[in-house]
């Protein structure tokens, strides 16, 4: 691990992405400490999945860089300096795979040419499993889990890889309450132990028990700060684009809902 | 019983033709499982038509068959992704128009060059007049297919299953596509000669989804898919010995009868099986529940 308190887990340096006409990120800067979980917040289309690809090397920035840990996106994959699990993984369900096979692909870093399991990989995986509470699944076929139990599988792959950085993007999106609150725990407990986690959530409501920090996205950094501050009326409109509604206008929308519900407070 | 399975095995051509079709069944079956997977099985069918002229042009050239066909093969695949990466014309159709355009320049270079190369030969094989360098040749790159494809198999897999987390982890999808593809060609070259085209597109075909059907984790059907593609090969040679049909057809009838009974009676994904689970017990439609045990990678 070469992080330490000098060097942050996580430098989006001045980031700009377009894709052909479209300007998907403009002048993202985020810097995150290791032990710290920021909060990604905004929209769909504003850009957090798009940031998300810049950081993994999956994007290509039109201009600015991001630093891993240091050194390059690049780099800190090969080393497994960071672990990701994207929005929805774009997998085959009824590939021939079980659970407990899933979450050893994130022990391949750590092994040689063959990819051949040692006992710390294993010890890896069933700790892993056990955090996330898959532990008596772990024997299933990918495709007969419910959607919270594939998300916690994902997850569980990322622990197992032991990355100092974590990014995941809307683990909370199409889960149950249970497995949201696991979920928050889990990603709590990381933190404590040293990782740099980014998350992007649309559950305001809980941001700041999950958060230490959160950020405003509208394809430009519109706020940096406490989640308290980033749930500021005056902050959340200019992300959401509503108007300031003091009692609770149209509810269908999660994020204008729980935005009516702090504007309210 | 005995005597039926020994007596051929008295003439050289039949355990020439066993051995090279027991080789090239197993490295085309272990390859047909990822294919299968990751919905390449076309991609069998088209190299192994594109690599003709390159056959074709080897023999007018003097140079070894298989370097023809191993550089057509690269050319086949470069040109499909060229193709499909340059243009809104689809994966499916990219593949079909080079395939057979490929092909279709062997076919005239075979009718304006009049040569030993017996088309019939290309398409079907002539598993039962091998000549002893055959044999090695077959061998040889059957046993290098095998140990990369072993060696590289929980890679591979990874590439099939999620290429995001390939990439995470440092690997480049680009690179295990391009080894898998080379693969490919390799085993599609070594068993042209030997077994035809059709041969060799059933077989990179058929094992896998035929072991698909019959288990849900992938070390198993590494295993399952090359033991039952064996069987049937081994059944087709001799029942093209005792009926003097010929070996690839009655090969590729057999591999496809067991495709059929796992089609059929799969344990779980078998048509039948589903039709006899659900009247006994219909309130456990969709249990799933898991009778399998973890095989560790």
């Amino acid at each position: 691990m070469t992080s330490t308190l000098d060097t942050p887990a996580l430098f989006v340096d001045d980031v700009t992405v377009r894709y052909d006409t479209v300007l998907a990120l403009q002048n993202v800067t985020l810097k995150l400490a290791p032990g710290r979980v920021c909060g990604l917040v905004g929209t769909n289309g504003s850009g957090k999945s798009t940031l998300f690809k810049t950081i993994m090397g999956l994007v290509r920035p039109t201009s600015g860089r991001v630093t891993i840990g240091g050194t390059t996106t690049a780099v800190a994959r090969r080393r497994t300096q960071v672990a990701y699990v994207p929005q929805s993984e774009a997998v085959d369900w009824n590939f021939p795979i079980g659970v407990r096979d899933v979450v050893m692909t994130g022990r391949y870093g750590h092994q040689g040419f063959l990819r051949r399991p040692r006992p710390a990989d294993h010890d890896a995986v069933d700790a892993a499993l056990e955090r996330v509470g898959m532990t008596a699944l772990s024997g299933r076929q990918i495709g007969q889990l419910s959607g919270g139990q594939r998300k916690r599988v994902f997850v569980a792959r990322a622990i197992a890889q032991g990355s100092p950085l974590l990014l995941l993007d809307e683990p909370f999106a199409g889960v149950d309450t249970t497995t949201e609150h696991a979920l928050t725990a889990v990603i709590r407990e990381l933190a404590a132990s040293g990782h740099a986690i980014l998350v992007a959530t649309h559950d305001l409501a809980g941001l700041a028990q999950l958060c230490d920090e959160a950020l405003l996205l509208q394809r430009r950094v519109l706020v940096h700060g406490s989640p308290e501050e980033v749930l500021l009326p005056e902050n959340l409109a200019r992300a959401f684009g509503a108007p300031p509604p003091v009692n609770g206008g149209r509810t269908e929308d999660l994020a204008q809902e729980t935005y009516a519900q702090e504007a309210g407070r | 019983m005995i005597d039926t399975l020994i007596e051929p095995l008295q003439y050289g051509f039949m355990q020439r033709a066993l051995l090279v079709a027991v080789a090239a069944t197993i490295v085309c079956a272990l390859l047909s499982c990822w294919l299968v997977l990751i919905g390449w099985s076309l991609m069998g069918d088209a190299v192994s038509h594109a690599v003709l002229p390159g056959v074709v042009l080897a023999y007018l050239l003097g140079v070894p068959f298989a370097l023809g066909a191993l550089v057509f093969a690269g050319i086949a695949v470069a040109l499909i992704w060229l193709v499909r990466g340059t243009s809104r014309v689809k994966e499916d159709a990219t593949i079909g128009i080079v395939f057979t355009t490929l092909f279709a320049l062997g076919v005239v270079l075979i009718s304006k060059n009049p040569s030993q190369i017996d088309l019939h030969h290309v398409l079907f094989g002539n598993l039962l007049g091998l000549a002893s360098g055959d044999v090695w040749q077959v061998s040889i790159l059957a046993a290098v297919v095998l140990a990369v494809l072993v060696a590289k198999r929980r890679d591979l897999t990874l590439f099939a299953f999620d290429r995001v987390q390939a990439h995470t982890l440092g690997l480049s999808p680009a690179a295990l596509s391009a080894l898998l593809l080379s693969l490919l060609a390799v085993t599609i070259v070594s068993a042209l000669q030997a077994v035809g085209v059709i041969l060799v597109v059933a077989m990179l075909i058929i094992p896998g989804a035929t072991a698909y059907l019959l288990t849900d984790r992938m070390a198993r059907m590494l295993v399952i898919a090359p033991v039952l593609a064996v069987i049937a090969s081994v059944i087709g040679v001799y029942t093209s010995y005792y009926t003097d049909a010929a070996t690839g057809g009655v090969v590729v009838l057999a591999q496809a009868v067991v495709f059929t009974l796992a089609y059929l009676f799969a344990p779980r994904q078998g048509v039948v099986t589903r039709l006899v689970t659900r009247r006994r017990a219909p309130e456990r439609e969709t249990a799933g529940e898991p009778t399998e045990s973890v095989i560790p990678g």
